[in-house]
């Protein structure tokens, strides 16, 4: 009993003599203290030193982060870059910026100027900043393992050359981009060449391109966003192994505006999402055994629009609600599959009560196919004629493919 | 003019015809409520029914009021009243009965089951006032008609054919057009074709607040313009005003003419 106490007290009297260099220093900047700017202080401070940042309006740009450190905001401290260049450029691991408020980011059409910009880094977390008046908020370059999490960033883009991303990725892996809000930007979040990534519980609204956008990135998952009003939608192109689920696209409206856009997509899971009150709800280019399930389409008006060479893809289990047209299409069928979906223009009965209706559902109409061709005659949705002619189309099929069908169709709206 | 107005008024009102149409819009909205408790899908389906009834009402009871008053009329006629007066006076109460039992036909449902507390009180009220407006527009042009054709069957083939056409036959011909067409732009020709027809007017009207999201579909400046910015309401509600006043004139014009 003796010889252990002995031990712990010198095992303890070892670990205070020896915390010297190890020991985190905390760099306080403000007004009145030693360090005035964050620039100085930053180069001040050691390895796995704290530099706090006190309240108040610093007017500095370019600051070099080339060692690990954490770098915290007071409530109310505020770098402003005043329109001349970027602010944090992180050249070093395992890096924390967190609770900063970074304003008007310089715009160049030669540098990617950013709020904070890492290259080559490791294990960086970003988290609680807000962005006012960025160019690119987050710039993260063939970065790994990093959090990017509860951020806010406002822009002001009004045109798509002259306006950058929120959350800007190239070449990175193992990235989580968590509960940020993103506004009016080029594109909310922005990911190239991204692995095994995920993306959840952000908001991305009123971006003038994409609200997300995917463009090389396989083997990553989005869930739970929520995607409002944005120029375009969400665009996912050139991507494998893709999942979605949870996801909320509303609002997108234009005339080349989706909820959702899938372009050279394969191999990918979209579900439990609800499209709402989109122009289009998704639109399918390219797309290759993508599994559509359990997803809710009210209000859109298209609910699913397939262009061409879409191969092996499942819509089972969804809810069609509302929608002007539920699916248009063109060309042979190419072993696409529906099944199971509650449609909500299905007119069928079903006698053996076994909640799948009767006879077959085509949701193809006649004047999808004629809109498809001659886009002007929009303007006759839901006239008399129209209804006629979709009429006498569905009890004949001529033009609309009559292999496109669900087989059982339900009968009543599903939950999940 | 009042006096006519209000005599036509009442005597339509007392009719069973304003009962039986006035009866059917309130079973419609209360079946439509039953049915489904959703307010702006029963919009959706009031839409439908009302650019369809409304026309087809409006002219056939335009066309059947002046005939079966014709004799009314002349007695009027003889007496020292102007015939703009008299026209327009019943004009306006068979306007004016027609557009009251659709607006307290379907208005009582609608209370009923609380339009007043959701969202949808808007595109309700507008499907109210271009169902008025129909009202108007199709009650002058069957006065028109009537007051052209002296032959009651002639005048009663007329005013179906006029409502066959401006609700079914215009939009085949404005949709062959356009599918010929198709290689021309074309957004400028829709939306002038749909000004040219009240029934389409209102639709688009309706459609704009309720399937922006489609009709927005498609590339098009023009369509654009018009259908993502409140010009479009506007220009809409001018020429259903339009379609009201120069029917009304033509009815002034052929009246002081016509002789008795």
């Amino acid at each position: 009993m003796y010889r252990i106490s002995i031990r712990i007290i010198l095992l303890l009297i070892v670990l205070l003599c020896c915390r010297g260099h190890g020991y985190a220093n905390r760099i306080r900047v403000c007004a009145q203290c030693q360090y005035t700017s964050v620039k100085a202080a930053i180069a001040a401070a050691g390895a796995h030193d704290t530099v706090f940042i006190l309240k108040g309006i610093y007017r500095e740009n370019d600051i070099p982060i080339s060692k690990p450190v954490v770098i915290l905001g007071e409530k109310g401290a505020v770098i402003d870059a005043e329109n001349k260049e970027g602010i944090f450029l992180v050249a070093a691991d395992s890096v924390t910026i967190s609770g900063l408020t970074l304003n008007n980011i310089g715009r160049s059409h030669t540098k990617d100027l950013a709020g904070i910009k890492t290259l080559r880094v490791k294990e960086f977390l970003f988290e609680n900043n807000t962005f006012n008046n960025p160019f690119f908020a987050f710039h993260i370059q063939k970065s790994k393992r990093g959090i990017i999490r509860n951020n806010v960033i406002h822009g002001n883009a009004i045109n798509e050359f002259d306006s950058g991303n929120g959350i800007h990725m190239w070449h990175c892996s193992n990235i989580e981009v968590t509960d940020n809000k993103v506004d009016h930007m080029r594109d909310g979040i922005y990911f190239e060449f991204v692995k095994h990534s995920k993306v959840s519980g952000n908001v991305s609204r009123e971006n003038i391109r994409y609200g997300l956008h995917f463009m090389f990135s396989n083997n990553d998952e989005y869930s739970h966003n929520l995607f409002e009003h944005n120029g375009a939608g969400v665009a996912v192109m050139f991507s494998k192994y893709i999942f979605m689920r949870y996801n909320t696209f509303r609002l997108n409206w234009g005339t080349a505006s989706y909820g959702l856009l899938l372009k050279e997509i394969y191999d990918a899971e979209i579900k439990h999402n609800t499209f709402e009150g989109n122009t289009i709800g998704i639109n399918a280019d390219g797309s290759t055994r993508i599994n559509v399930e359990e997803n809710d389409f009210i209000n859109n008006g298209w609910a699913v629009k397939f262009l061409g060479a879409c191969y092996s893809n499942k819509f089972l289990r969804n809810n069609f609600i509302g929608n002007a047209f539920e699916i248009a299409y063109k060309g042979s069928l190419n072993s696409n599959i529906f099944d199971k979906n509650f449609w909500g223009e299905y007119t069928g009965y079903d006698l053996d009560k076994d909640d799948y209706g009767d006879v077959p559902y085509r949701p193809v109409k006649l004047f999808s196919y004629v809109v498809n061709k001659t886009p002007e005659t929009i303007v006759l949705l839901r006239s008399l004629f129209v209804d006629i002619i979709n009429f006498s189309e569905k009890v004949s099929p001529i033009f609309t493919p009559d292999a496109l069908k669900d087989e059982h169709p339900r009968m009543k709206k599903m939950k999940w | 003019m009042l006096k006519i107005l209000k005599y036509s008024f009442y005597d339509l009102m007392r009719s069973r015809w304003s009962y039986i149409y006035f009866a059917f819009y309130l079973l419609l909205g209360f079946v439509l409520f039953f049915l489904n408790n959703d307010i702006s899908k029963a919009v959706i389906t009031l839409l439908n029914v009302i650019i369809v009834l409304t026309p087809l009402i409006g002219t056939i009871f335009g066309v059947m009021y002046y005939y079966s008053s014709r004799e009314f009329t002349e007695l009027l006629l003889a007496q020292p009243l102007k015939r703009s007066t008299i026209f327009i006076g019943q004009y306006l109460g068979v306007s004016l009965s027609l557009s009251l039992s659709l607006v307290i036909g379907l208005g009582i449902p609608f209370v009923a089951y609380g339009v007043t507390r959701s969202s949808a009180i808007w595109d309700f009220t507008s499907l109210l006032i271009t169902g008025s407006f129909l009202t108007f527009i199709f009650v002058a042009l069957a006065y028109n008609i009537a007051l052209s054709f002296n032959d009651k069957i002639k005048g009663f083939g007329f005013a179906i054919l006029l409502w066959l056409f401006m609700a079914v036959v215009y939009d085949g011909v404005i949709l062959l057009l356009m599918m010929n067409f198709r290689d021309y732009p074309l957004d400028k020709f829709a939306l002038f074709s749909m000004m040219f027809n009240p029934i389409d007017l209102s639709r688009v009207l309706i459609l704009l607040k309720l399937d922006i999201s489609a009709l927005l579909g498609y590339t098009g400046a023009v369509f654009q313009k018009f259908f993502g910015t409140s010009r479009g309401m506007l220009v809409s509600m001018l020429v259903l005003g339009l379609w009201v006043v120069l029917p009304v004139w033509r009815i002034l014009r052929l009246s002081g003419k016509k002789d008795f």
